[in-house]
């Protein structure tokens, strides 16, 4: 698979980056002026799904967890259906019943977003059975699930099946510190997952989740080795869920310290700086991709707020095929 | 026509799915070990063992199902669904519905249940009336050879999840299976025996429990009917509310527990639409609301004996006064 070279390039990611920000943010501003619902953003975590995902060539697959709206933007997502199915709207990717917690897009190759902690880790094996089996080209598979999923015992069950059957997986593991309500730290004796990983004998990295370059480059290193050797790997992208669980959510549980430090290592923030030093970028370019996104999120709120509600007879349709 | 054990039909079933259809492939714990004729036909790409650890054997049933692969997975005893209840409920039967129909799940969940190896209840449940609650699953359990095959390979080729349930008692049970291809479809039960008086419904080892107490009550002059479902989910609603608007009188009977059990569905299915069909009340016939026990003797009082169906016919016409010369004093209320 060969990777379109504008997707890779800091200023690509950088723009995905601050579509999904904004995109969480618009969803956000509708929870909190009542005219959506509430929702798990992703918001803090931009940089570990663009970098893995703009690693990915067109044959890969994706199953995701409840914070899919970053993974599915980057794959090429349009924001305007995505709205539209988080307000349940007929043009949403799943004509508005999955709503923002379990959205797929098979056309993309985003066979689940799961609301059950761990879903994803249970489909997974099994699309890259198929892929394995069925698929001419050399597909992979990237399943993204958190630290909490992790504590799931199906995690075990994933790795290990993986592991054995040699399946071609990229299991990527958003480390954001957060279970729910709860601190990592309260239910796990180790800081990184990649130890529970190694367990099951995949070749385990931890990287830093905040910085989309250093992702990237361990994600297409990544899938250049399981496409090659055809088994597991697993990448820990150490991050920060930078806002709460469910919108809305005011974060009084959160130590403010801790807060803060991971705001301060924002990963959009983090880029811009970067590439204005490197002068990959000018403020010029930064106000017109801005600008870019803004008219992009506005496009998608007026398409997903003009899209119907689904006809009530929907109710009972696709329920067997 | 000739006669092969449920077993056997069951492994014609799998052979010539998988003959037929290169995208079906079967896994589970032991599956390779023990099904080593598929094995060697096959290879081991399509006949897998599995580790012990049923969640993801049914995930990965489930993930294969949406993305080309047609599955067949043995869960090995039905309690042990319980580790798997996750990737069949909240994945194989629902995410065809919450992606909008943009996937499809055809998948077969293999799992034994029943009483006769004095396995106890971690091995011993019937829970069926579990997954017939559940959106988008179907559900089988057959009670003969024919079926068996029939049913199996309708489900391998059947676009949704399907629970198929084996009642263990069955397993070396001979029985007439066609030499030609042969499937059944799901959906339809069978009325395995005429009848004017009464309707027996029943499901799985009590179909034959049915025919022995249809058969005895031919002796005393009741013509009962045998209802065999096969299919719980969907249910053949036609095929039960057309005998009992014949005879107007109905039994159901399976081992599974009573409460909120399928024949508690059949039960409420008649009294919806065939209520003034009835001549007497509706009755179950069941497995008590209890763990099924190991000792042999318990094992086998767990599940509804001839005596009891009959003892229970009995009582539909006596309670009603009915013009049918068999009265309620000439046999008693419960067995001896």
């Amino acid at each position: 698979m060969t990777q379109q070279p504008d997707r890779a390039s800091p200023l690509a990611m950088l723009e995905t980056m601050m579509l999904i920000r904004a995109y969480e943010e618009t969803i956000v501003a509708m929870s909190e002026a009542g005219t959506g619902p509430g929702s798990c953003t992703s918001v803090g975590q931009e940089a570990s799904a663009v970098g893995v995902v703009h690693a990915l060539g067109a044959h890969d697959r994706i199953l995701t967890n409840h914070r899919s709206a970053g993974h599915l933007l980057a794959r090429g997502a349009d924001p305007g259906r995505m709205l539209a199915e988080v307000l349940g709207r007929r043009d949403g990717y799943c004509k508005g019943k999955s709503g923002h917690l379990h959205i797929s897009a098979k056309a993309l190759g985003v066979i689940l977003t799961s609301t059950i902690v761990g879903g994803e880790l249970s489909l997974a094996t099994g699309v890259a059975l198929s892929q394995k089996m069925l698929a001419e080209d050399d597909g992979i598979v990237v399943c993204f699930f958190g630290d909490g999923a992790a504590c799931e015992g199906v995690f075990h069950e994933s790795l290990n099946l993986a592991t054995v059957w040699e399946l071609p997986i990229l299991y990527v593991c958003e480390n954001n510190q957060w279970q729910a309500f709860v601190h990592r730290r309260e239910t796990m004796p180790v800081d990184e997952v990649r130890h529970w990983a190694a367990a099951h004998a995949i070749d385990s990295r931890s990287v830093d989740g905040n910085d989309v370059e250093a992702v990237h480059a361990a994600a297409r290193e990544a899938v250049g080795r399981i496409r090659e050797t055809g088994k597991p790997m697993f990448l820990e992208t150490l991050t920060y869920r930078l806002r709460g669980h469910f919108e809305p959510d005011d974060q009084s549980y959160v130590d403010p310290a801790e807060l803060a430090a991971w705001q301060a290592r924002d990963p959009i923030a983090l880029l811009q700086r970067r590439l204005l030093a490197r002068d990959e970028l000018t403020a010029a370019q930064l106000r017109t991709i801005e600008r870019n996104v803004r008219a992009r999120l506005d496009d998608a709120t007026l398409f997903a707020e003009a899209s119907p509600f689904p006809d009530i007879s929907e109710l009972i349709t696709d329920i067997y095929a | 026509m000739r006669t092969i054990t449920v077993n056997d039909a069951v492994g014609e079933a799998l052979a010539e799915e998988m003959r037929r259809d290169p995208r079906v492939l079967i896994f589970g714990e032991g599956v390779a070990t023990k099904r080593h004729d598929l094995l060697a036909e096959f290879g081991a790409a399509r006949v897998r063992n599995t580790p012990l650890a049923e969640g993801i054997i049914a995930g990965t049933a489930v993930g294969a199902a949406a993305t080309g692969l047609r599955p067949v997975v043995d869960l090995l005893f039905a309690p042990f669904l319980c580790f798997a209840m996750d990737e069949i409920v909240n994945s194989a039967g629902k995410l065809r519905y919450l992606s909008g129909g943009q996937f499809a799940f055809p998948m077969v969940v293999l799992a034994l249940s029943g009483a006769g190896w004095g396995v106890g209840a971690q091995h011993n449940h019937n829970l069926e009336a579990w997954f017939a609650h559940a959106p988008g699953l179907k559900v089988v359990m057959p009670s003969n050879a024919a079926d068996f095959k029939g049913l199996l390979k309708a489900a391998i080729r059947d676009d949704n999840p399907v629970l198929f349930f084996m009642d263990l008692a069955l397993g070396f049970q001979p029985g007439e299976v066609p030499q030609h291809e042969h499937l059944v479809p799901i959906g339809r039960a069978a009325t395995v025996r005429g009848g004017s008086d009464l309707t027996l419904i029943s499901y799985a080892k009590t179909v034959h429990t049915c025919m022995e107490a249809a058969h005895r009550l031919a002796e005393i002059g009741v013509s009962a009917e045998v209802i065999d479902l096969r299919s719980l989910k969907p249910l053949d609603e036609g095929a039960i509310l057309r005998s009992v608007g014949k005879t107007g009188r109905v039994v159901v009977v399976h081992e599974a527990s009573r409460s909120c059990g399928i024949g508690a569905e059949v039960a409420a299915l008649v009294a919806e639409h065939a209520f003034a069909s009835l001549r007497a009340p509706v009755v179950r016939l069941t497995g008590p609301d209890a763990p099924a026990p190991a000792s042999f003797p318990l094992e086998q009082a767990f599940v509804p004996q001839a005596d009891a169906i009959v003892s229970a016919a009995m009582k539909l016409f006596a309670d009603i006064g009915s013009a049918t010369s068999v009265t309620h004093a000439d046999f008693p209320l419960e067995p001896a």
